[in-house]
């Protein structure tokens, strides 16, 4: 069944796109990431505008998210308080991302700048996190490890404007969760990504935040960043397809529940291998079409009617 | 009385240009973009009205046009810098409809000469072009051929050479497909009947493709009240990660 996307003015398989959606959402379910990282690609792959891909990614987003911490805050594990400072940075960001991505839409460089941060983090988070799990399996094929503990303070423990984080157990200055917010906001409205790929670790390693609320914070802040991207995006770019997003979505929804089931049955380090392997696939990819030489040299930029 | 004679074989041209006429018909004169949309056939058909019998020296020839509503691209061309393949020239084609089909009789060199083809725009290298390109870019031409070539390869253009079936010099037919991804607005559509390759009569039409229905009312929101469907694109969303998220939950149970 074919369905035509008003916005993005292609017609396209539905089941297509649910299978997609579906198979995104599996992922995201086992890994706890949104996997925009994946869909924004592929959905180029299918014919999709780059431009309402990324701008309806960002809705998709909100819906993946909002689902995702409805679980945490029943487990009580959002830091409301992190969550809101991370998110005064989030909303700067994403201003700053969609004027951006305005910019080099009109310089005919936003493909260029989406794939070179595809790459660029792609491959440093997807090496980090491989390293990192492969070294958590030997360990814990070793009996007589004793984990190692974490240093609690940090270089950004250092910095004034402190403030407390009560669920999260901190009291460290909120410049760099500001500023954490601000670059994940830039990035979401650039790469079409909700950006918990890049969150996630910032937490773990630069807040020092305790894992367990480090995921149900994050999708709690996305959802705003993703919300005010897919306004910002409505509003100077007309490129969020709702048609498409709630194919995408429902697919996803859906995904994301099988994959968590799949994730109980998988352990951590596994998971985690998995999960950088798949991002150093895709972010390989990206850099292939970006190194070899392209089959075709032209491209159709921008539509202005007369 | 030469000369009378001459200015009478003037004055009786105009009139014996007319002597064969166009009369149309199509299948639709409206192509309307539902939800299940997935490009559209039309059948232009028509037939040659005439007053006298047809001339046996020149053979007839119908040539079929459709054209999209006209825009201003970019075609950006990607070159190797730094090691990567990024866009590096752009040439900005002035006149490049969304969709243009040339349906003939003949191959087009011979159903229509250079010059009415000049006056008509009517070949695909008249219909797509540049308005003082030269300046901005030596190769502009490899710009338009690759944008003509982009088009074709997603359907947007078509070339149709011998396309068009013509019966006993009056009855002729053709069938323009219609990609999925058509702009809205008005189609113009043309039919010209020549011999020698000159116009000898000719019609024009309209076909007008419009969104209907949720499309439409998508579309038009879009653009009209962008914070109005943000909005709703996030009521929707949210309200949908409720559901899978309170579903699921009641399934567990």
């Amino acid at each position: 069944m074919t369905i035509y996307l008003p916005i993005a003015e292609v017609s396209v398989n539905a089941f297509l796109l649910l299978g997609l959606g579906g198979i995104v959402g599996i992922l995201s379910g086992m890994f706890g990431v949104g996997g925009g990282f994946l869909l924004t690609p592929l959905l180029f792959f299918i014919g999709i505008p780059p431009a309402v891909a990324v701008g309806t990614q960002a809705n998709q987003i909100v819906a993946s998210s909002f689902s995702g911490v409805l679980a945490h805050f029943k487990r009580k594990t959002v830091d409301l308080k992190m969550g809101t400072v991370l998110l005064a940075g989030g909303m700067v960001g994403a201003a700053i991302g969609v004027k951006i991505f305005e910019i080099l839409t009109e310089m005919g460089q936003v493909d260029l700048m989406v794939q070179l941060c595809y790459v660029l983090f792609l491959g440093v988070i997807g090496l980090l996190m491989f390293i990192e799990s492969l070294n958590a399996i030997r360990r814990s094929r070793r009996k007589d490890y004793v984990p190692r503990k974490r240093s609690q303070k940090g270089w950004v423990h250092t910095w004034p404007l402190k403030m407390k984080f009560r669920t999260s157990g901190l009291y460290i200055s909120a410049i760099p969760v500001v500023l954490v917010g601000a670059f994940v906001g830039v990035l979401s409205a650039v790469m079409g990504v909700g950006g918990g790929f890049i969150m996630v670790p910032a937490m773990i390693y630069l807040l020092h935040m305790p894992t367990k609320v480090v995921v149900g914070t994050s999708l709690f802040q996305i959802i705003f960043v993703a919300a005010f991207t897919t306004i910002m995006h409505a509003t100077t770019n007309y490129t969020v397809d709702a048609v498409l997003a709630v194919l995408l979505l429902i697919g996803g929804v859906i995904g994301a529940q099988i994959g968590s089931v799949i994730a109980v049955r998988l352990k951590a380090e596994q998971l985690r291998i998995l999960l950088a392997g798949m991002v150093l696939v895709v972010c390989a990819k990206i850099a292939l079409d970006l190194l070899l030489t392209p089959a075709e040299l032209y491209s159709i930029a921008e539509r202005v009617a007369h | 009385m030469r000369r009378l004679a001459a200015l009478l074989l003037l004055l009786i041209l105009p009139w014996t240009a007319q002597a064969e006429e166009v009369v149309l018909g199509l299948s639709q004169d409206e192509v309307a973009i539902t939800a299940t949309f997935d490009g559209s056939s039309i059948l232009i058909f028509g037939a040659v009205k005439r007053e006298a019998p047809p001339p046996t020296d020149l053979p007839l020839d119908v040539v079929i046009a459709v054209q999209g509503p006209t825009e201003t691209v970019t075609v950006r061309k990607k070159a190797r810098r730094f090691g990567i393949w990024i866009n590096s020239g752009a040439v900005e084609i002035d006149v490049a409809p969304s969709f243009y089909a040339v349906a003939t009789t003949r191959p087009l060199s011979v159903a229509l000469s250079q010059t009415e083809d000049l006056r008509h725009r009517v070949s695909l290298d008249r219909a797509v072009r540049t308005i003082g390109a030269a300046e901005e870019a030596q190769d502009a031409p490899s710009y338009l051929a690759a944008l003509k070539r982009l088009r074709q390869g997603e359907g947007s253009y078509l070339v149709r050479e011998g396309a068009v079936a013509l019966d006993q010099e009056t009855l002729f037919r053709t069938s323009i497909r219609m990609p999925a991804n058509l702009t809205v607005g008005n189609y113009k559509t043309r039919i010209f009947l020549t011999r020698g390759g000159q116009v000898v009569d000719s019609y024009e039409t309209v076909i007008y493709v419009h969104k209907v229905g949720l499309e439409r009312w998508t579309f038009s929101l879009a653009h009209e009240q962008p914070l109005v469907y943000g909005a709703l694109s996030l009521i929707i969303a949210i309200a949908a990660g409720w559901a899978a998220s309170a579903a699921f939950a009641a399934l567990r149970r």
